[in-house]
């Protein structure tokens, strides 16, 4: 049993070297993570804005389901995905199951909720602001969707951030889909808990470190980003 | 600000505002409009046409910014109807109409964004874009803030955008509600010399003040609205010499208008 010292020690040494498998891991769970986060932001942006600004029957109760679904536990959805992709499953002939395709579907399936609560959020107070105006010009609906979006870039970067967060930290889904295989499926979450029950405690804590630092520093980035360009912006 | 030249201000209008035959024709018809089960409006005939500016005076809560909402489509009345050269306002009826808020609603954009914003939605034809937001800069004063975010401009910049953003769909009508109750006097002074020159070119414009000075300076006639009920419509002059209604009289020796 190897102290925490030790492991961290260990974990440094294989940051530091830039291990490959190391590194081939970090770079997975990026692609798949932000991928799920890019397909979600352009479902899931306009679909909130359109739950802000459209009046119909069962509105209030599509946001509140919605704002439900932000809880989604991860190995539910992860099951439920496996369930559509495995062979006898409706999409079984796509033979996606143990894919990173896989993962980016059940975590777009995770992200989407997020995303889309947040979004209506951001643009409905948006839409207050210029309802009057929009409809003194002249639009109305549909139409005054692109512009609220545009008008909330900044406020709509809180909204992917925190779908980034909930992909990239999140185990269950991508490990029923993904299979934890490796070189394949093998990503930051799942190899930590793989590692951390063989007892290899430098890898599972070397890829806690890395985890912990991406998920901060894309968060400030972002919001840095955000917030210098929304002071320009006077928003 | 800098002063204005009112030679220069028409000239920069001039651009935008085109020579029109036909005037506006505005009719309210037994319009009623009712919030939290009582009466707010209750206008039994009224009617905006040709040329001139058109002050709605009246005490705080009298139903002025209903009214100009109404007038302009952005609410609907529960009785009765608003039409606008013969259509119903809330459709096809406002084309040809801008309104200017009490509080400027401008794009989180660069100043030109958001002229160039009020355009897309007219029928000015792309090419003819630039021209308009070139004359429009000039007219709002903020030529050299062109790039500039939009809310970063002072409050009576601010306002000068939105009414030039209002005046680049070159309405036919012009509806203003208190634009002038947070400028100070340099500012309220671009904004009533605007508001001149472009009734001059045959703007017809109704505006809502509570400033009897404003309307005073402004107006060709009052329309003294309380309770909801439009008590008097009087030329400016006879209206400050002597109103024929008992609120208006009251409203005017400031006291508190029944």
């Amino acid at each position: 049993m190897t102290d925490f010292g030790d492991s961290l020690q260990l974990a440094m040494g294989l940051i530091l070297s830039g291990d490959e498998s190391l590194w081939a891991i970090v770079f997975l769970s990026l692609k798949v993570s932000l991928t799920a986060v890019a397909i979600a932001g352009l479902i899931g942006m306009p679909f909130g804005a359109f739950l802000a600004v459209m009046r119909f029957p069962g509105r209030g109760a599509l946001v509140v389901v919605v704002n439900a679904l932000m809880g989604l536990p991860p190995v539910v959805v992860g099951l439920s995905v496996y369930l559509m992709l495995s062979a006898s499953g409706p999409f079984g002939v796509l033979q996606l199951l143990y894919t990173p395709s896989a993962m980016i579907v059940a975590q777009v399936l995770l992200v989407l909720p997020i995303v889309a609560a947040l979004s209506r959020q951001v643009v409905e107070e948006l839409y207050g602001e210029y309802r009057e105006q929009f409809l003194s010009l002249g639009v109305a609906g549909l139409r005054t969707i692109p512009t609220l979006l545009w008008e909330g870039r900044f406020g709509l970067m809180t909204a992917l951030l925190a779908g980034v967060g909930r992909a990239i930290a999140e185990v269950g889904a991508v490990m029923i889909v993904g299979g934890n295989i490796n070189h394949v499926t093998r990503v930051m979450t799942t190899t930590i808990a793989l590692e951390t029950s063989k007892g290899d405690l430098g890898m599972a804590l070397a890829l806690g470190v890395v985890l912990i630092v991406l998920a901060i520093s894309i968060n400030v980035a972002m919001s840095l980003a955000a917030r210098s360009s929304a002071r320009y912006a006077y928003a | 600000m800098r002063d204005i030249g009112h030679d220069f201000l028409a000239q920069s209008l001039g651009k935008v505002i085109p020579l029109r035959s036909s005037l506006p024709e505005m009719t309210l018809e037994g319009v009623q409009y009712r919030a939290s089960n009582q009466v707010q409006i209750d206008i039994p005939s009224l009617s905006i046409s040709g040329r001139g500016i058109s002050v709605i005076l009246g005490p705080n809560g009298a139903g002025k910014s209903l009214l100009i909402r109404l007038m302009h489509g952005l609410i609907s009345p529960h009785a009765g109807q608003v039409t606008y050269e013969g259509l119903p306002v809330s459709g096809k009826g406002r084309a040809r109409q801008a309104m200017v808020f009490q509080k400027p609603v401008l794009l989180r954009r660069p100043v030109a964004a958001n002229l160039k914003f009020a355009l897309k939605f007219g029928d000015t034809p792309k090419s003819q874009f630039d021209d308009r937001i070139g004359a429009l800069l000039e007219l709002s004063g903020l030529a050299d803030k062109k790039n500039q975010a939009a809310r970063s401009l002072s409050g009576g910049e601010e306002q000068c955008l939105a009414l030039a953003c209002a005046l680049a769909r070159s309405p036919k009508i012009l509806f203003l509600d208190e634009p002038t109750s947070s400028l100070d006097p340099n500012a309220t002074h671009r904004i009533e010399a605007i508001l001149h020159h472009a009734s001059v070119l045959g703007v017809r414009i109704v505006m809502v003040s509570h400033s009897m000075a404003q309307a005073e300076r402004l107006a060709d006639e009052v329309l003294f609205i309380s309770g909801g009920k439009l008590r008097d419509r009087l030329k400016v002059k006879e209206f400050f010499n002597g109103p024929t209604s008992l609120e208006a009289h009251t409203f005017l020796s400031g006291r508190l208008v029944p």
